[in-house]
Formats: C-alpha cells, structure tokens, sequence
C-alpha cells in the first residue's frame, strides 16, 4: 500500500471522481491558478480546465449559493472555502439553501453539494481563523458533517461525499494535512454514518474525531503505561452518528470520556454524552467525562494556545477521573 | 406624496400589440389577481397560516417577463411569488392547494406560501431569506454555462434585496463569469414599510450594473407589453452572447408588506393615485383598443373567475398534508 498524505488523500479523491463524472467542478478562492490556500486542488487546473476548476473572489456567500444553484439543476460541485471559519458569512447558504431544499421543495430538488476545507484550530492564528464549527453544523438536518482524522479514511469519505447526492460538510484537519498513511491503490469508499475503532481497548472508551483522535492515541500510550487498556472510537462522521459503534465499545468498557477540540457549551460531545447515558446507562461505571477546549476564544501566544486546547494531559486526567483513580 | 405621473421612468406611451400577444397575459394577470384576492379571503378565515405576501397590483412585472422566456429558462423567485410560478406555467389548484397546507399543494404542504418549487416548469423557488436567492440563480445560470444548454435563467427580487449581500456578490459573479441571467428588480419602493429614500443613497437600482460593466435597463411596469418587450431584449442578450443584464421595474404593490401590513407608511391619496395605474385596467383597455369585442373580454374573465374558484374548491377537499413524511434527504427516507 502506498503511504501519502491526508492532503494528497484528498487531491486523489477529487481528481478520481472529476475523471468519473463531468459534471463534478471544483470552485473556491485560489484553488486554481494558486493550486489551493493548502494545495489540496494542486494540479487540478491543469488536469481539467478553467471549466472545471474555477476560481473566485472572495465571495463565500456567493459563491457557496451558485453551488446550491447549479447543484439544483445537477450539477455536482464541490465547493472549497478556505477555511471553515470564512464559511461563517456563507452560513445561510448553507443552512437555508443548502440544507432545506430538498424537504422545502416537497422532495424535488436534492443538492448534491461538498463544502469542503480545513477547519479547527490552526497553529498561533489568532481567534479569527482558529475555530472548530462542527457542532454549530452537525445541528443541522439535512446535512452529513464528516471529519476524517486519517489519510484513508480522508480519500474513501471523500469519494463518498462526492457521490453523496445530499450537501456535505466536509472539514479537514488543518493540522493533519502533512500527515501520512496508508492508502490502497485500487479503488474504496467509506459509507457515511460507519465509525471506526482506532485502538482497541477494554478499559475506559475515548471517544474522538479529527485531531483529537491523535490526541486520544498518545494519550492511550501513556495510559497504557499506567496499566489502562483504553479504546479509541472515531466516528468519522458526526451527522449521521454511528452511535452503535460508540455504545458498543461503552458496554465493553463501562466507561465513556469524549474528547473535542470545540468549546464546552453545547459541544457536539453533549450530544454523545446523551445518546451512551440513554442508551447504556447499565453499563457506565461513572459519569461520561468530556475535554474540551477553554470556554474562549482562541488566544495568539503559543503557551496560551496549548493552554486552552484538550493536550493529552487533560485527557489522561479526564481517564483517571473515569477511573475513580484520583 | 409621490405623483405617479411625475415619479414615471419614461413617458406614457402604448407598445403596438395585437389580442392573440395581448390576451393571454390579460388572462394571466387577472387570474393572479384572482387567485391573490382567494388566498387574501382564506387567510382572514383563518385557512391559510403563517406569512402571505400578495403581489396584487404587480401582475405585469412576473406575467411579462416570463412570456419572454422558453419553457427551459429557469425562474428563481422571492417569497411574493405566487404570480410568478402561475406565469411559469404552474396550475392554480395546486399553487392554492399548497397555501392551505394540504396533500395536494405543489410541494406537498412542506413549503407553504413562500417556498413554491416546480421542477417540471423549472420553477427554482420561492425563497425566503432577502438576496440569498440572487447567487442561486446565478449558479443555475453557471449551469447552463458549464453545459452550453442555451438556456436563460431570470431571477426576481425586491428593492430591498438591493442593499444585501446575496444580492451584491450574485450581481458581481453574474458579471464577472458572463452567466446568462437577467437579474429583476421588482421595485415596489417600500421594502418593507420603508420607502427607498430611507434605504438607498442613490435610488436607482439599476446604476449598480454599472460598477460591474454589466447592461442595465429600468422602466415602468404598469404596461404588460412593455415589460416583455424590454426583458426579450435583456434574454437575447443572455441567450446570444452569454451576458447578463440588471433590469429594475418600477411598480406598486396595492396592499401591505403581507397580511398583518395594513401599508399605514403610505398616504390613502398616493395608493388611489397607483391603482389608477393598474396595470389590470390598463390591459382591459388596450385589448378594447386593439380589437377584442366587450363580450369576449368577458367570457375571458368569467372562465379565469370559475379557474380559480375551482381552486380553491379543490384546495378546501383535499386531505391534510401527510402525516409526516420526511424528505429531508435524498434516499434517506
């Protein structure tokens, strides 16, 4: 197998699925001519055109509604905001377009749309553009919401997102773009709503998507030393939710801590926290535990920026604190 | 108080037209005033819920404009769009069906009154959310870009979509990729209740297409004929050379906002003064002028009359709207 990057993971994808179907296009600000903010798109241009792979102003507004557009009259885009944080002026688009046009139109209209690109906290980039806006979409109905934390699971959700013939929310890692994995060479999708287990484990269950999937495994490495066995479930996707796949794993361990990178308030893992008390309450030993980030906005200084985000530190605490252990 | 006659864009000036042009849009008009005046009288029995916004007295903008389309060209309307999805080639009974929230409404009582979709018409809504709709239609016109399907796509919105941004990126995309749109400004210069001296520093609409070196046209739309003349040209345009055009009608809605409005911003004198420009009676006359017998302009209004009564009898039969049945998503329900 072959071992690339969640970036090249994701170019792979979205070069493979516009050589499928025509009617697949690329557009967002620099995916073209600059090869992406990220070079996720890098080469795309050349491959496929103008046409195909188009540039923008800076309009997310705009140019997140002329994908719903096209995608109402069946077109496939796929649409790159350059940051997650930006699609904060396209919102409307998103939800009120987007998201309802299907049901609004009595069942006539399906958007088969990808909004796709980094999102979460960057590294030192100030409040602005250092975010995790997963909950505020996975609230939605009518959208999936995808969060890879892998290269291969990056390019198998990719694809399916792609062929999805409903709107996507697809946030990338920003800080997982240069990580490696590996990635067959033939041809694989990854259905939405189908969690994975990134460790297995039968003490205590970290329940994690994106980066703090990575996180909850250094912090399994250290808890191991400690003489705990702990399970990593990465649910991938957190609209739909496998949430067989979590309580599966609780049953096994009696014990649930679910780590994000968002802020506490009304953070997805609330929702997690419910769906395993309701429906494996017999089997929690303790209260489900959550780490977050700092109930903040994200500061500049590296020291403060470390400060606010889970480390494998909190995680370990939040474990022991499963445990009765402290 | 405005003078209509002072506040008109160009001089009064009928546009030659014979019954066979004129007759069919008389007919549509009147049946969306109908069809208005119904839903207006269901709405106070408590039939029809929630926001009703009435389009009376602005049936030549929606009703010309889409007699210069082809069955192909794309629509994207506002939420007063009613008159537009009838013009579009939709029926009344289902159009009115939707209204009441019923089985048979046009989506199945799922949108109501704002959010009429009809794919067969390549009817794109019936939105809600002021400009948002401007860059949707703009990506349907992407589409038929994309696709060389020489198809035109007509967008319709008020002027107080003029000061949001939906309405300023779709403008400044529309221009900068040459999509094949004609962007509507139906003016009916209150917004909301607010007149357009309290809301637009330059009041003409249409002066935005200049910043993007993009065609532009405004007139009157009191005159039916006019207003399909004019955007024919705007759709050639779009369908010959690819390029869009920002067209502003300037126009008069009769009644409030929506139905909680009673319109008390306006004086009494000033809405006597438009509806004396109706473009309603003005088409009436001219189809007298241009030969139709009184008899037969009768028969015409009786037969609009019994369409639309037939409506709203089938709207009242027809069972409730599913018990719910979702389609939030495709293939998930």
């Amino acid at each position: 197998m072959a071992v690339i990057s969640y970036r090249e993971a994701l170019n792979q994808a979205m070069r493979e699925e516009m050589e499928r179907d025509a009617s697949v296009f690329v557009m967002g600000e620099e995916v073209g001519h600059y090869n992406g903010a990220y070079k996720v798109t890098q080469g795309l241009l050349q491959r496929f055109s103008e046409r195909r792979v188009v540039d923008t102003p800076i309009a997310e507004m705009g140019f997140a509604g002329v994908g719903v557009g096209a995608a109402m009259v069946g077109l496939r885009p796929i649409i790159e905001f350059m940051t997650w944080n930006f699609s904060l002026v396209a919102i409307d688009q998103i939800v009120n377009s987007a998201a309802k046009m299907f049901q609004m139109s009595g069942g006539q209209f399906n958007i088969p749309i990808v909004f796709r690109g980094p999102s979460g906290p960057a590294v030192q980039v100030g409040s602005q553009h250092s975010q995790a806006l997963e909950s505020w979409y996975a609230h939605v109905p009518g959208l999936s919401v995808v969060l890879p934390s892998t290269a291969y699971d990056a390019k198998g959700l990719l694809k399916t997102a792609i062929r999805d013939d409903n709107p996507v929310v697809f946030m990338e890692g920003e800080t997982l773009y240069g990580m490696t994995g590996e990635v067959p060479e033939a041809e694989y999708l990854i259905p939405f709503g189908v969690g994975d287990v990134k460790r297995p484990g039968k003490d205590v269950t970290l329940v994690a998507w994106s980066r703090m999937v990575h996180v909850c495994l250094d912090a399994a490495k250290e808890l191991a030393k400690q003489g705990i066995d702990a399970e990593v479930v990465d649910p991938r996707t957190l609209r739909p939710l496998d949430t067989a796949i979590i309580c599966d794993s609780v049953k096994k361990t009696g014990r649930c801590v679910i780590v994000e990178v968002g802020w506490p308030q009304a953070g997805f893992g609330a929702e997690i926290a419910y769906q395993v008390q309701r429906q494996c309450l017999d089997a929690l030993d303790a209260p489900v535990e959550r780490v977050c980030s700092d109930d903040v906005p994200m500061p500049y200084a590296k020291n403060l920026e470390d400060e606010v985000q889970p480390q494998v530190k909190d995680v370990i605490a939040a474990v022991r604190r499963a445990m009765y252990l402290d | 108080m405005t003078l209509p006659d002072s506040a008109r864009v160009e001089p009064e000036q009928a546009v030659p037209t014979t019954v066979d042009e004129l007759a069919p849009l008389y007919r549509q008009m009147l049946a969306i005033r109908r069809m208005e005046e119904a839903a207006a009288k269901a709405y106070s029995q408590g039939k029809i819920g929630g926001f009703l916004h009435l389009i009376i007295g602005q049936e030549a903008v929606c009703v010309g404009s889409i007699a210069a389309l082809k069955p192909d060209d794309y629509v994207v309307a506002t939420y007063r769009e009613h008159g537009h999805a009838y013009a579009k080639g939709i029926a009344a009974r289902p159009i009115m069906a939707e209204l009441y929230g019923k089985k048979t409404g046009l989506v199945k009582g799922l949108g109501g009154s704002m959010h009429l979709f009809d794919k067969p018409t390549n009817f794109l809504g019936g939105h809600g959310i002021v400009g948002g709709h401007v860059p949707l239609a703009a990506g349907a016109a992407f589409a038929s870009k994309y696709r060389n399907d020489g198809r035109v796509t007509v967008c319709y919105f008020g002027d107080g979509a003029a000061t949001i941004g939906g309405f300023a990126e779709g403008l400044s995309l529309s221009a900068l990729w040459k999509l094949p749109i004609v962007l509507i400004c139906e003016n009916n210069q209150y917004s909301m209740g607010t007149p357009l001296y309290r809301s637009l520093a330059v009041e003409d609409v249409s002066l935005r297409a200049l910043a993007h070196g993009m065609a532009r046209d405004r007139f009157d739309g009191d005159d039916v004929i006019r207003v399909k003349r004019r955007i024919a040209e705007a759709v050639d345009r779009a369908r010959v050379t690819g390029e869009p055009t920002l067209v502003e009608i300037v126009t008069y809605r009769f009644r409030g906002h929506s139905m909680s409005d009673p319109g008390l911003y306006r004086t009494k004198e000033e809405v006597e003064e438009w509806r004396r420009r109706d473009p309603l009676n003005r088409a009436r006359l001219r189809l007298l002028e241009v030969g139709m017998a009184e008899a037969a302009i009768e028969a015409l209004e009786a037969d609009v009359k019994a369409e639309i009564e037939d409506s709203v009898k089938f709207a009242e039969d027809s069972a409730p709207a599913d018990a719910y049945a979702p389609y939030v998503m495709k293939g998930a329900h």
